[in-house]
């Protein structure tokens, strides 16, 4: 009686114990040197939403967020292959990259205080600006989400989604019935076999998912958009090398499309005498080499995925199926919010 | 545990020698070490988790939790705090267990028995049934059931209508709601009454059968004392005052109906997958605990003039039920954890609401999943200690 107590509190014990260094393992502060090492770069990526992190049936994936995770692994070994990806259920993701499990998570996330605050994380920027918009079918004959008084609304569990759900019917004063899934293809299926009036998510996510509807042209996406939802790539707080590695790639992608360079063009870019041009490009200057990299790592960034404008067109533009417009994702002297920090 | 034969006394050998001076040191060395590892897990795991940024501690449980469940047993609402919604999930867990736990235990004695039928069609039927349903995931058989659920019924506009006030949709079952007035408390000790009343009558009939051999009708008595005392009360305030308990009746709305009460499509679907599983599980259980008790006991029933049924009532099953409850208490502790597969058909219990959403809202995940296993390991170990009294009890009464 007594050895089994004691067997069974060591035990206890010792799983403690490893909670706690698993944390400490985590918190380590040299995640581009582990990545070196290890030779890949471990990404957090969608379960899959198409245009932004989906596998096909081969295991390739593809996405604007997928991409982005290719930029940074190009940047640090000349090779946008050498990323994997994790795909990771919304309620999951925070603690994948908490606990170490993968090292940088870009998969539609919003950045919002407390996630940037009290989960250990922290945004490296906006990749994608969205907002949150509702789905329902054509012949319930709704063309405003005001008039969603009473329905019942599929979403998917730990989203920005399912709080800004509650706050705009609170703040309308309108009744609903949620039912909440864990991942998105629960979520949709759920509301494709009719158990929800409406789906809400992302208006990015809502084309996406609409695809995957039974009959797509069967639904609207309503012209409310209810919040803001500035997503970008997170790595675990206290790690500031890495953090830069990653807010700067995305500065890059920026800075190239404003100064057109292209991954056609980009050898040639090298001989330019735009002075902008020749510090992008490593050309002048020693950027890369200040946050661990090679002086050439924009080159690599280009030359393996291409600017933002051809990752947004690609993925989810006009080059795409989804036909997103560049909109509030357009560069900033476009109409746009896309603004990078200048490399300099 | 102490010997009878007392030990002759040895010779006081030295301090260090004592049998039980070293038995006590030892258990103190070993307290002492288990709480120092756990002592510097902890705080090991919080040093980390302040290093690392993370909140850490309880204080998340009073803060506006900002999220709707749809399910709630209690008042709840985008307002409430983290606690609440725990709350709310924990309720909706012990609700569908403690459904899960009754329909399980009625279909399973009958499938169990029905095994052991000499009707060769109702034994074939019961074994495939059993043998099909053990060999099948759980969580395949969830999915199925609430595919099959949603899939079948109509959708609101269409809703199917028994009576005036109950209707079937794809979003549930909607049912007139009583809305209970002031002075229902009459009605309700009505009720404690007639159960108090039928309880004494029942242990008196037992007694007159055991003196005289004569029954009483229980059934008949019981039925009208528990339902007819405060049916009585009922009438007499609706008569002499107002109506202590009024309905709110269900109404169609744009989507769907509006007031009323909600069966939702996923508390059948958990409810039913959990039943159907796991009473092939006590199926098996019961037939083996029949089985166990000796043919003879069955011939010398048969002897006494005792029917088939009423052998099995008063001659097979309670000597059975020894050998049944242990293995039905661990099945009631399945079902109750495995309620949580809920998550993947959006029910609303314990793990989907606070390990879902809550851990992820709050990003407080090793608070998050101790608690829930706190929970989970008291609802096992209260469901094991009544059935072991049970269990205790049962043996005793027939030795
Ligand atoms: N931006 C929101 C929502 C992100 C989210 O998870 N959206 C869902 C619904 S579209 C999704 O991407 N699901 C796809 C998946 O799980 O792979 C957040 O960060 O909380």
């Amino acid at each position: 009686m007594t050895s089994k107590f004691a067997t069974l509190a060591l035990g206890l014990a010792v799983g403690l114990a490893g909670i706690g260094l698993g944390a400490s393992g985590a918190s380590a502060q040299a995640t581009l040197n582990n990545i070196k090492q290890k030779g890949f770069l471990q990404c957090g990526s969608n379960t899959g939403l198409a245009g932004f992190g989906v596998p096909d049936a081969q295991g390739n994936w593809t996405g604007l967020d997928v991409d982005y995770c290719r930029a940074v692994a190009a940047a640090i070994f000349n090779d946008p292959t050498k990323a994997r990806f994790t795909p990771l259920a919304a309620k999951d993701r925070f603690t994948a990259l908490q606990s170490g499990e993968v090292d940088v998570l870009i998969r539609n996330t919003t950045w919002t205080m407390s996630r940037d605050t009290a989960l250990g994380l922290t945004f490296t920027g906006v990749n994608y600006y969205d907002g949150q918009g509702f789905m329902v079918r054509k012949k319930l004959g709704v063309a405003s989400a005001k008039e969603l008084n009473g329905a019942s609304i599929c979403t998917q569990q730990g989203t920005t989604t399912e709080l800004n759900l509650a706050d705009y019917f609170r703040a309308n004063n309108m009744k609903y019935e949620v039912v909440a899934f864990a991942t998105s293809d629960e979520t949709f299926k759920a509301y494709d076999t009719g158990r929800c009036d409406a789906f809400t998510t992302d208006a990015s996510g809502l084309y996406s998912e609409r695809l995957r509807a039974s009959a797509p042209d069967d639904h609207i996406v309503l012209p409310e958009i209810i919040s803001k939802e500035p997503l970008g790539p997170a790595v675990r707080k206290g790690d500031a090398q890495w953090a830069d590695v990653v807010k700067w790639t995305h500065n890059v992608l920026l800075t190239a499309e404003e100064l057109g360079v292209t991954k056609a063009n980009v050898d040639q870019m090298l001989k330019s005498d735009n002075p902008e041009i020749k510090r992008l490009l490593g050309v002048e200057g020693s950027f890369g080499e200040s946050i661990g990299l090679t002086k050439d790592w924009a080159v690599r960034i280009i030359k393996g995925v291409g600017n933002y404008g051809e990752i947004f067109d690609r993925n989810v533009g006009e080059g795409s199926r989804l036909k997103i417009k560049r909109g509030l994702n357009a560069l900033w002297n476009k109409g746009g919010l896309q603004f990078a920090a200048p490399i300099r | 545990m102490s010997s009878i034969v007392r030990a002759p006394e040895p010779a006081r050998a030295s301090f260090v020698n004592d049998p039980r001076v070293r038995g006590i040191a030892y258990q103190v060395v070993l307290v002492v070490v288990v709480v120092g590892l756990i002592w510097m897990a902890a705080t090991n795991a919080i040093e980390n988790l302040r290093a690392a940024k993370i909140a850490s501690g309880f204080g998340f449980l009073d803060s506006t939790s900002g999220f709707d469940v749809s399910q709630t047993l209690i008042p709840y609402s985008a307002s409430s705090t983290y606690g609440r919604a725990f709350l709310v999930g924990l309720l909706n867990t012990l609700l569908v267990a403690a459904i899960g736990v009754v329909l399980a235990t009625i279909l399973g004695f009958l499938i169990g028995i029905a095994r052991l039928s000499s009707n060769w069609i109702v034994a074939r039927a019961a074994t495939v049934y059993v043998e099909v349903i053990r060999n099948l995931p759980l969580l395949l058989q969830l999915l199925f059931w609430y595919i099959a659920v949603l899939r079948s019924l109509p959708e609101p506009r269409n809703s199917v209508t028994v009576g005036t006030s109950f209707f079937l949709n794809n979003r549930g079952l909607f049912m007139p709601k009583p809305v209970l007035a002031e002075d229902v408390w009459m009605v309700g000790a009505a009720l404690v009454a007639g159960v108090a009343a039928a309880l004494v009558y029942a242990v008196r009939a037992h007694r007159r059968q055991a003196a005289t051999g004569q029954p009483s009708p229980v059934i008949r008595a019981t039925l009208g004392l528990v339902l007819g005392l405060p049916l009585l009360v009922w009438a007499a305030l609706a008569l002499a005052t107002t109506n202590p308990i009024s309905f709110d009746f269900p109404l169609k709305g744009t989507f769907n109906l509006r007031g009323g009460m909600q069966v939702f499509p996923e508390l059948v679907a958990l409810t039913l997958g959990l039943t159907i599983y796991t009473a092939a599980f006590i199926a098996e259980i019961v037939r083996a605990g029949i089985l166990a008790v000796s043919r003879g006991q069955t011939e010398a029933s048969h002897a006494l003039g005792l029917r088939q049924g009423q052998t099995l009532r008063l001659v097979v099953i309670p000597q059975a039920m020894r050998v049944i409850i242990p293995p039905l208490t661990s099945q009631y502790l399945n079902l109750t954890k495995n309620s949580s597969l809920a998550v993947v058909i959006g029910y609303p219990d314990l793990v989907q609401v606070f390990m879902g959403t809550v851990l992820n809202q709050t990003g407080q995940a090793i608070e998050c999943v101790a608690i829930t296993m706190a929970v989970y390991l008291t609802i096992s170990i209260a469901t094991a200690s009544f059935m072991n009294w049970y269990n205790a009890r049962k043996a005793l009464v027939e030795r």
